[in-house]
């Protein structure tokens, strides 16, 4: 009796690799398209990355005689190639990782991306959490004190909340704190650790400063959150099985919490991978308004100069991440639906 | 014997858009909405006759004027003091003070100098929203960016609803290769994170193009993100419907494909398209606020809500001229007042869901 039992689990156990597996295998022709569409869209804008940069000296230093020097810069970086070539150029360095230098800061675009990637990842995973975090419990609340001053207050701000674009909110933060505080609230770290390296203390004060785009950029989700929290808790608290725990003699607390609560949030669980793109375009503006050394920022910069190889790599770095967040919101999805199971 | 008020008449029953309008005007939130963002869009239809200035009307020595009072007694009516400048020896802006001896009257629904119809207009300065760094009355450009703003949602809208719901359809009725093909698109489309998809779409806009070239591009960079959530819905709707028993009924009568679709499927999914629509409209606006926010969208002459903002972009900036950021207020109004509408129709269309 107990082997059968192990041999289902271990049989559930391999069907969920193997969607995990097939899930990524498909995801990659989904990254090719993209990073083709990706590369011919930046190169959309007339000229290339050194005709801006001519453009900029002249405007700046009235003098075109680095010219010849610049132009010489053309074969170096192969602007002056077909597309299809330079994408081959660009692609053909994945192998090795190796993804391409940037024009504008003359480095690796690997070595330039990685930390920003990294405190990228840090806010939109933090965002989700102080999202998810904060939503249920206010949601809870809400739906138990149904129509009285707390819900009417909570939903009222919850509206508020989702209305808020991030980057105002941002800005609003900004001029408040410095106001308050005088002090500029700019960056991810204070001035001492800027260039400092890894030490615990400035992880303590990166967690000190990362609050802020956290809560800015999971507002506008918390608020859409506790309200699908409370509706759905509303639901379950309407139904027979409630009625019974109550009669049975179970605190309210108990009944709320342990009962109701753990089935009302399944699905805020399934939606979790649909908040993921959200989350980080809301990042992106938040990063840029806050002037975090985030990939928003650079994003944009490189967009706007046509740093080809930086700026591709980046949408790349985007939308891998957006998959892979998917991927893993719809595995949680299956772990926490039994109904769901992926036998064909 | 049959009494003739016994006999129900076709017109004794309420058409399904009669039930839906006497569910909405139940909820008060979604008519103080409607009647708000009526306000609105009439305001900026009348642009023109709603802003006391000339929006586009530079005045180089009323440059950062902080707002201003209107002031009222018995005596004169609606009034407005002059303005006494001086110019800040250390940080070479010009200050204001309110000149107490020098007063103007307000007109209140009259023709100003220039021959114009104004709602409200004073021959002194009357900038009740301040000015921005160019001198130009902060309250006008508002109203008149509110045309571009609340326009550029509805025309994006309307375009994704029409890709969406026209591609879905098809995708969930044909089947075979045509659905696999639309959902692999759909699927690549929702791959790209919209705000970098938009930056980059909306850096590639060249130059050279106008204002009114730039407005219908950002329109449809916005609606190309959207238009795939919308086509999924529809899709999964239309694959219900394809097997209901009325479907097959119409085709063992003949109906042509096309009578089926536009008779049968998409009225079912209408109600669902108007509430994405309608909650897709302040997204919508909020990503052309943010895209000319960034720099990226809208260009002068043409002024947008969003445009506004950018010039209060920088912390200096907000600290010394805090009235700047007026105009995120109509964009908070209007997105709540779209999310309440919405929510309000949701629940009038579909109450059950």
């Amino acid at each position: 009796m107990a082997d059968h039992l192990n041999f289902k689990e271990a049989h559930q156990k391999l069907i969920m690799i193997r969607y995990i597996i097939y899930r990524l295998l498909v995801s990659i022709p989904t990254l090719l398209a993209i990073s083709i569409i990706g590369f011919g869209i930046i190169q959309l804008p007339e000229g290339d990355f050194l005709d801006r940069k001519i453009q900029e000296l002249e405007e700046m230093y009235g003098d075109s005689s680095s010219l010849a020097q610049i132009e010489g810069l053309r074969d170096r970086y192969g602007l002056d190639e077909p597309m299809w070539k330079q994408y081959f150029t660009w692609i053909s360095g994945f192998v090795v990782g190796d993804f391409g230098e940037s024009f504008e800061y003359e480095q690796e675009v690997n070595r330039l991306i990685w930390d920003r990637l990294l405190f990228t990842i840090m806010i939109a995973l933090g965002s989700l959490l102080f999202t998810y975090i904060v939503a249920i419990p206010v949601g809870i609340i809400a739906a138990t004190h149904q129509y009285r001053l707390a819900d009417n207050l909570l939903s009222f701000l919850s509206f508020i909340g989702m209305s808020l674009p991030g980057f105002l909110v941002a800005l609003g933060l900004m001029v408040f704190v410095f106001n308050s505080f005088q002090i500029p609230l700019f960056g991810l770290f204070s001035a001492q650790y800027e260039g400092a390296p890894w030490s615990w203390d400035k992880f303590l004060d990166l967690l000190k400063h990362l609050w802020i785009p956290v809560v800015v950029v999971g507002l506008n989700g918390t608020a859409g959150l506790m309200r699908i929290m409370r509706a759905n808790l509303l639901d379950v608290l309407g139904q027979q099985f409630v009625l019974t725990a109550r009669a049975k003699g179970l605190r309210e607390l108990t009944v709320v919490i342990r009962h109701a609560a753990r089935i009302a949030i399944n699905p805020l669980i399934s939606i979790l991978g649909m908040s993921l793109p959200n989350i980080l375009s809301g990042a992106t503006i938040v990063s840029i308004v806050l002037g975090l050394p985030t990939i928003g920022p650079l994003l944009l910069r490189s967009l706007i100069t046509e740093d080809i190889y930086l700026a591709s790599t980046l949408l790349l770095m985007f939308s891998l991440l957006l998959i892979i967040g998917n991927i893993i919101a719809d595995i949680l999805l299956a772990w926490a639906d039994p109904r769901i199971r992926f036998d064909k | 014997m049959v009494e003739h008020s016994q006999i129900l008449k076709t017109n004794d029953f309420l058409s399904y858009r009669t039930l839906i309008w006497r569910r909405f005007r139940k909820n008060r939130m979604g008519i103080i909405a409607l009647v708000i963002l009526g306000i609105f869009y009439f305001s900026a239809v009348f642009a023109e006759y709603f802003a006391p200035y000339d929006h586009k009307e530079i005045q180089i020595h009323r440059r950062h004027v902080p707002p201003q009072k209107i002031y009222y007694n018995l005596s004169d009516g609606l009034y407005v003091h002059g303005l006494i400048t001086t110019k800040n020896p250390k940080t070479l802006e010009l200050e204001y003070k309110k000149n107490s001896n020098k007063t103007f009257p307000v007109w209140f629904l009259s023709w100003d100098l220039k021959g114009n119809f104004k709602l409200l207009h004073s021959e002194g300065p009357m900038h009740l929203l301040g000015t921005d760094r160019m001198g130009r009355d902060l309250l006008s450009r508002i109203i008149h960016g509110s045309r571009v703003s609340l326009t550029v949602g509805i025309i994006g809208v309307l375009i994704s609803i029409l890709l969406g719901s026209i591609l879905g359809t098809l995708s969930g009725y044909l089947g075979g290769w045509i659905d696999h093909l639309l959902q692999r698109l759909i699927e690549i489309v929702s791959s790209f994170p919209p705000i970098p998809l938009w930056m980059a779409l909306g850096a590639a806009l060249p130059a050279t193009w106008t204002s009114i070239e730039t407005y219908f591009a950002i329109t449809i960079i916005l609606s190309i993100i959207s238009w795939g959530g919308l086509a999924r819905e529809v899709r999964g709707k239309v694959l219900v419907y394809r097997e209901q028993d009325y479907t097959l009924a119409a085709l063992s009568a003949g109906a042509s494909n096309w009578y089926i679709i536009s008779r049968h499927l998409l009225p079912g999914c209408y109600s669902h398209i108007i509430v994405i629509g309608t909650l897709a409209i302040p997204f919508m606006i909020l990503s052309e606020t943010a895209l000319s926010f960034l720099g990226l969208g809208i260009r002068p002459p043409m002024t947008s809500w969003g445009v506004l903002l950018e010039e209060a972009q920088r912390v200096t900036v907000l600290l010394h001229y805090p009235w700047l950021l007026f105009p995120a207020a109509p964009v908070l109004i209007i997105v709540i007042a779209f999310n309440f509408l919405g929510d309000a129709l949701r629940d009038a269309a579909d109450p059950y869901s």
